[in-house]
């Protein structure tokens, strides 16, 4: 028994929600304070068993020679694909972070009750969606939960979401589904002529695989492969300029679906990028790694200049995605610049990449946060209008402390997480990618623009006195969701080694 | 002597049918328990065929012969392979769910029932035919019950139309068929219309290019091939609900079925010269089919003209003439039919309860039917070829197998996934989510009979597509001898 949960634990990581949602849906539809709780306990077993994965787990292993937790089935034979799962030191947090942010979504939606049961047993599928994504050590089983995940969150914004949900909904799954068409047609064309669709025999052999096609030499169709995967997973991330379903999405999005939208769905495509396209395509990463730190420079501009001419606080929130995911974007790209360079240029995409793989797991924990924050507002005053606020810092002051130190953490203040990732992708990609970086350093100045303007509006000025009275602080639940987020971001902020230490072993994976 | 499976499969829903003319009309419940108990026995039978055949085994299995006019080559002969056993199952699900979304026909159940199960013999017959004069019998007996089905039971707008067009399309591809099945029967000199003679019969490639395109096309008109599909959407949609099921869901790969077991196996080489038109035309059907779905107001039509699209993919499949296109085409054939069954069946039961099939008439009925919506959003996200369902393992292999003779198919077919998500997901939002229309207050659940079709295959679906291997194993021992009847090299 137990060595078959030892030999089984991503798989019993991978459907305790899948199994937990269809609980739930077992349980009577009325029964709206069970479900919540039914939920919130079925939530905490995946954090509990990554916790448990995450002390099992061995850094010292080299991350180019094994995978750990490893587990293998056939699945579909006949085409070549299996049921292969996997861990190293770059999906380890991600997974955590999955565990960790599906609780405190749950723990931050006990106000929905309209359709509760649906609600949540959606919420656990995605989980399970996602999760199969950092999981798979196979191509298509890689893309099947990359899929997968899209119609829990499509129902989710389509069923609880704002007054323009239909528009966001359609808009958020057809931009990806029709990005991940070239991946899929690359997919298919990989594995039939690979024979399989195994990333870890693709990883050893892909550079001498002959995908040519159309009369096209191999060279060239990798090329073009390579476009597919990365513009499927920039549309994730989502990298300017894909990034227009974005900011409708959150919009729209219940307050939880923001949380694990920004904390967890963008960073499948930033894995998606660091997990295959460098492995996969080491020489048209490299050639077109500037290509690359363009958009990334423009993302982080653009996603900053945009947030800061907001007038909703989510939708400010949901543009600062864009410019922090700019920072992943930029780390990808310095790595992709550096593969087959000299020592010096490998050490400094080192640590950019680390701080990569940092802001992914940063960023999540701090827009999440901050969208939580945006929720809570949202559910007191029914707006997000910025200039019907103000000086709120008055009325509610824990939740204006609360909301200052989200906001700093995600600014990069100095002591908090956001600080040391950013920096770590900056001092990386700098000799590598000096122009690009410069560029980006502009658009940091515009990131402290918004933040404060964030604040100032919320908090600071003339109170708009009809808040008096209708604005609350902050529930023992709210509580409850938010101060987790902030011990971790606090003590990232103060003592990132135990997380960096893994992160650090695991980028060796592309060298 | 084996027990014969097949013959017993084949005349429960023959005798039931029989007998249920024998009935008075006014024994309804009488006539719905017997045609409820033939078809829960074809699908019982058909399941455990499914189940206790081992998928290692090679070749034709449950086989029985008897000759029936020796002088012409003319005998009762049965027997199935991997590729067909999961159309046999097939057959026994929509048939089982058909009847059991009937059960309310008031008038003259009957023949309701009578010819039902006529047509659930017929599509028996066909997927278990090793002769060919046999197979073609079967092939015909379908035409009268469908054509008087729909113009007597039929939406009374269009089922005189529908009807007629339908049986006139089907009747001429038929007849053209029939014409190269002779010529089949005479060019081989063997004096034998049985099929495993025939496949051996090493026909000269000349007769193969000039015959096969009138044998494989004849038939594929049943499958909705370009440009002879606009009878399936009329049809369909003229059709009563049970009947609709059964001919998209069954009826459409009997054509399918038929134009591979006698155009490809037996005329493999033609099979080769012609593949390119066949890719072509298949590829137009799923792109075509799909735009005109997205085009349609109608809930019926919708689903009618998806069916297109989707059987575009089963024609792409087996002329890719390999191992993936073909096992993808055996598992789209059964995925497609239970997907649009349960389209079919879950369209009925809202118009039974809405009277219309306007989508701009119904909004919000996921309230009043929930397992109905979770029904069609199942088949709707099986149709999108969404992971995790039956029509994603389905379309993979055929775009493997496209990737590999024909790579501008894959590309070119991979956009209609994008348009079947975009109208399937407006669909399902302005049918089941948003305001309920006043003239909609108040509709009743759909029964627990309908619950219970919309569970299962709803399940089989799931199944399908979460585990694979439970049909892609005997489909891929079925492809392993038509790859050697095409010359293994393939």
């Amino acid at each position: 028994m137990l060595n078959f949960l030892e030999a089984h634990s991503l798989s019993i990581l991978l459907f305790t929600p899948a199994l937990a949602a269809l609980a739930v849906m077992l349980l009577p539809a009325r029964r709206i304070k069970l479900l919540r709780w039914f939920a919130l306990a079925a939530s905490l077993l995946p954090l509990g068993l990554s916790v448990y994965l995450w002390l099992r787990f061995d850094p010292a292993l080299d991350p180019r020679l094994a995978f750990q937790f490893e587990e293998w089935l056939p699945w579909f034979p006949a085409i070549g694909s299996s049921y292969h799962l996997g861990l190293d030191g770059l999906s380890l947090p991600m997974v955590a972070l999955t565990c960790l942010l599906t609780p405190l979504a749950i723990l931050a939606s006990f106000k929905i009750e309209t359709h509760l049961r649906g609600y949540l047993a959606l919420f656990l599928l995605l989980e399970t969606g996602i999760l199969g994504v950092f999981m798979a050590l196979d191509l298509l089983l890689f893309f099947v939960f990359w899929e997968i995940g899209l119609v829990p969150m499509y129902f989710l914004i389509n069923q609880w979401g704002g007054a323009n949900r239909n528009y966001a909904s359609l808009k958020f799954i057809i931009f990806t589904m029709g990005g991940s068409l070239g991946l899929l047609l690359a997919i298919q064309l990989i594995g039939l002529n690979a024979g399989s669709f195994d990333m870890l025999n693709l990883f050893r052999n892909f550079g001498s695989l002959d995908l040519s096609v159309f009369g096209l030499t191999s060279a060239a169709v990798k090329t073009i492969a390579f476009w597919a995967f990365v513009i499927a997973f920039a549309v994730k991330v989502p990298v300017w300029p894909f990034h227009t379903w974005l900011p409708d999405a959150h919009t729209e999005a219940p307050t939880a679906g923001s949380m694990i939208l920004a904390g967890v769905l963008l960073k499948l495509g930033a894995y998606g990028f660091l997990r295959l396209v460098l492995p996969l395509f080491p020489q048209e990463s490299a050639r077109f790694a500037p290509a690359l730190a363009a958009l990334a420079a423009a993302a982080i501009i653009f996603g900053a200049l945009a947030a800061a001419g907001q007038k909703d606080l989510k939708k400010l929130v949901a543009y600062s995605s864009v410019n922090h995911m700019g920072f992943v974007m930029l780390g990808v790209a310095a790595v992709a610049s550096a593969v087959g360079g000299d020592a010096a240029a490998v050490q400094s995409s080192r640590i950019a990449a680390s701080g990569a793989v940092l802001q992914m797991v940063n960023h999540g924990l701090s827009s999440a946060g901050m969208f939580f924050l945006v929720g809570v507002l949202y559910d007191r005053a029914h707006t997000r209008q910025l200039d019907e606020f103000g000086g709120l810092y008055a009325l509610l002051p824990a939740y204006g402390t609360v909301f200052i130190f989200v906001s700093m953490a995600s600014l990069g203040l100095p002591g908090l997480n956001g600080f040391i990732s950013e920096l770590l992708v900056v001092v990386g990609a700098w000799p590598l990618l000096s122009a690009y970086v410069a560029a980006a350093m502009i658009g940091l100045i515009f990131t402290g623009t918004y933040i404060l303007k964030g604040i100032r509006q919320v908090l600071h000025g003339p109170l708009n006195l009809r808040w008096r009275g209708v604005l609350t602080e902050m529930s023992a639940r709210e509580w409850a969701v938010i101060l987790p987020l902030m011990a971790l971001m606090l003590l990232l902020g103060i003592w990132p080694s135990w997380l960096l230490d893994l992160i650090n072993r695991a980028v060796m994976f592309w060298f | 002597m084996q027990f014969p499976y097949l013959s017993v499969l084949i005349f429960t829903p023959l005798a039931a049918a029989v007998i249920l003319l024998l009935l008075p009309n006014r024994q309804a419940r009488l006539i719905r328990a017997i045609a409820l108990t033939a078809s829960a026995l074809v699908l019982g039978l058909s399941a455990a065929l499914f189940f206790i055949s081992s998928p290692v085994v090679d070749g034709y299995r449950f086989i029985e012969k008897i000759d029936w006019l020796p002088e012409l080559g003319i005998s009762y002969h049965v027997g199935v392979d991997g590729f067909s056993l999961p159309l046999l199952l097939l057959a026994g699900l929509v048939a089982f769910s058909g009847v059991l979304v009937s059960w309310n026909v008031q008038d003259r159940p009957r023949e309701f029932f009578s010819f039902f199960m006529f047509l659930v013999a017929s599509v028996l017959g066909v997927f278990s035919s090793l002769d060919l004069f046999q197979l073609f019998f079967f092939f015909e007996l379908a035409v009268f019950p469908k054509y008087l089905m729909i113009v007597m039971w039929g939406s009374p707008q269009t089922r005189e139309y529908g009807g007629m067009k339908l049986t006139l399309y089907l009747f001429l591809g038929s007849v053209v068929a029939l014409v190269g099945v002779f010529a089949l029967y005479f060019g081989s000199g063997l004096n034998t219309f049985d099929m495993l003679a025939l496949e051996k019969a090493g026909l000269p490639l000349a007769f193969q290019q000039i015959w096969f395109p009138v044998i494989f096309i004849g038939f594929a008109v049943l499958a909705g091939i370009f440009p002879f599909y606009s009878w399936a959407p009329d049809g369909h949609v003229a059709a009563p609900t049970a009947v609709s099921m059964l001919l998209a869901g069954v009826e459409m790969k009997v054509g399918a079925f038929a134009a591979l077991r006698i155009g490809i196996e037996l005329l493999p080489q033609g099979a080769q010269h012609w593949a390119w038109l066949i890719l072509l035309l298949g590829t137009i059907n799923v792109v075509y089919g799909a735009l005109l779905a997205m085009a349609q107001k109608d809930l019926k039509y919708v689903i009618g003209y998806s069916s297109v699209s989707h059987m575009g993919l089963v024609l792409i499949g087996f002329a890719a003439l390999n191992q993936q296109g073909l096992l993808g085409a055996g598992l789209q054939m059964f995925s497609h039919g239970v997907m649009t069954a349960l389209f079919f069946a879950v369209v009925g039961m809202v118009y039974d309860r809405t009277h219309t099939r306007d989508i701009g008439q119904l909004g919000g009925l996921a309230r009043f039917m929930p397992l109905a919506a979770f029904g069609f959003i199942v088949s709707g996200l099986v149709s999108m070829g969404m992971p995790g369902f039956s029509g994603f393992v389905a379309e993979i292999p055929i775009y493997l197998g496209a990737w590999r003779v024909a790579p501008w198919v894959a590309v070119v077919s991979a956009v209609s996934i994008v348009i079947t998500a975009a109208y399937i997901l407006l669909v399902v939002r302005r049918v089941f989510f948003g305001e309920v229309p006043q003239s909609l207050s108040a509709l009743e659940d759909i029964h627990t009979r309908d619950k219970l079709v919309v569970l299962m295959l709803s399940l089989v679906m799931i199944a399908v597509g979460l585990l694979p291997g439970l049909i892609s194993a005997g489909i891929s021992d079925g492809v392993n001898r038509i790859l050697q009847l095409l010359g293994g090299s393939l």
